[in-house]
């Protein structure tokens, strides 16, 4: 699938030898099966679908057999899953609300974190959550997440009443704190948390194409460049060194996504905020 | 939507059309979340907390157990110590009625030999009375004898002197013959 990628992007860059920068049609590649239908698979649906699958795969292989003293499948797999609920879950929520949201809490976490570390899986190339549906998805069970928890907890009124019109404000500050309140919560809570994902997503991929494209083309392509070359090398070590961090970023955005919405979740259920 | 037709063929779609989701993107979102979630919910979060369960149940079980165990062998311990002490006083008890036994038998072994000493003594004073009595009523019948030989003797030179030699021997044989015939009657 990549090799499709690659050979369209060392075919561009073949033409006329000069410097392709990555565009933002890297993440609408061309169909692949389906063509035309709902079912329309691109290379990155399939690289997601991959991803979560495996990442699946891999949960039940590890606890299938859960035995009482693990193997070490089953112990990387509890420990993972056990930081999710201590780290995240107890500690955010407490553990009576953990207990409830941990399906949710886990499945996203390890569900962004699986389509996020694709980006820097080499064959992959590319996040899984780098369109914009797919945080939007999750920040949409987010979003009824917390809306839910907030009106099981309190009530649809007082839910709102608590969000919406802080205790112990003076009135006035309600013509203002109250739109604001409204923005922030129902709108921007949201949006916020896929942008935020999606955008580290995108810039990360685009970064990590115009590292290694660049040292193509210094090393390759590039037609009379003289010492000019030797900046490969540099590109060529920045894209090692992104690619690192990708990693990172990769594991630390499945977890301030996680952890956002168990805030927002807390904060729904608390009595006051 | 031309937007979304443009992004399946491969472009980049300008502007706001880069947050409008073709209709395969819907779907190839929520079925990947829809798959998670599900797995999550259903099977894999239920794994693990079967798992944990499990394990935290088996903890507990052999601490209690671990717990009874303990308890058992202070129990035993306890009944050990009791036991313990009690033959300690047991055996305490017994050692001094030994030494009562002993002190009483001692006691009467002493009476006893005191008893045979006093009746030996008085024996023995008895029997030495009786030959003393035994030697005395001897000699006094040897030295009775003797001093008549020897008077005897002594009178028998001056006897045909006179007259009241003649008597004195009269008297000393009447004499004898009264102590004689005292002397058989006391035998």
């Amino acid at each position: 699938m990549n090799l499709v990628t690659n050979v369209s992007v060392l075919t561009a860059a073949d033409d006329d030898g000069g410097f392709h920068a990555p565009t933002l049609a890297e993440f609408f590649p061309p169909a692949i099966f389906f063509e035309g239908t709902w079912f329309e698979m691109n290379r990155i649906v399939l690289v997601r679908m991959l991803a979560v699958l495996v990442m699946l795969f891999l949960f039940w292989l590890a606890l299938r057999r859960g035995t009482r003293v693990p193997g070490r499948g089953q112990s990387v797999a509890e420990i993972a899953i056990d930081f999710v609920k201590t780290q995240i879950g107890d500690q955010v929520l407490g553990l009576k609300d953990s207990k409830r949201f941990l399906p949710l809490l886990a499945g996203m976490f390890f569900g962004i974190l699986a389509m996020n570390i694709t980006g820097v899986i080499p064959g992959l190339n590319i996040a899984g959550s780098s369109i914009f549906i797919v945080p939007a998805t999750f920040a949409l069970a987010a979003y009824i997440a917390f809306v839910y928890a907030g009106i099981k907890q309190h009530g649809g009124w007082k839910y709102f009443k608590n969000q919406l019109f802080l205790p112990g404000v003076p009135w006035p500050i309600y013509i203002i704190l109250t739109p604001v309140e409204l923005l922030n919560i129902f709108i921007v809570r949201p949006i916020s948390l896929s942008l935020r994902l999606l955008l580290n997503m995108m810039v990360g991929h685009i970064l990590l194409v115009l590292c290694f494209s660049a040292t193509h083309f210094f090393f390759v392509t590039g037609q009379d460049l003289g010492l000019f070359s030797l900046f490969g090398a540099a590109t060529l070590i920045g894209g090692i060194a992104m690619t690192g961090i990708e990693l990172v970023v990769a594991i630390l955005q499945a977890y301030i996504f996680t952890l956002l919405t168990a805030v927002y979740i807390q904060q729904s259920v608390a009595d006051e905020h | 939507m031309p937007e979304i037709t443009l992004a399946a063929g491969g472009e980049a779609p300008e502007g706001i059309g880069l947050f409008i989701p073709a209709i395969y993107d819907i779907v190839w979102s929520l079925i990947p979340f829809a798959l998670i979630m599900i797995l999550f919910w259903k099977v894999i979060i239920p794994m693990f907390r079967k798992i944990i369960d499990e394990r935290t149940a088996a903890i507990e079980g052999g601490i209690a157990k671990a717990e009874s165990v303990q308890a058992q062998a202070d129990a035993a311990l306890e009944q050990y110590e009791a036991q313990l002490a009690e033959g300690r006083a047991e055996a305490a008890r017994i050692r001094e009625q030994a030494r009562a036994e002993g002190t009483q038998i001692l006691n009467e072994l002493k009476e006893q030999a005191a008893a045979d000493a006093a009746r030996i003594t008085a024996t023995a004073h008895q029997q030495i009375e009786a030959e003393r009595q035994a030697a005395l009523v001897s000699l006094r019948s040897e030295v009775g004898s003797l001093a008549i030989d020897l008077a005897s003797g002594v009178v028998k030179e001056s006897l045909s002197d006179d007259k009241r030699a003649t008597d004195l021997v009269d008297r000393f044989l009447a004499d004898l013959e009264s102590s004689e015939a005292a002397g058989r009657g006391v035998r």
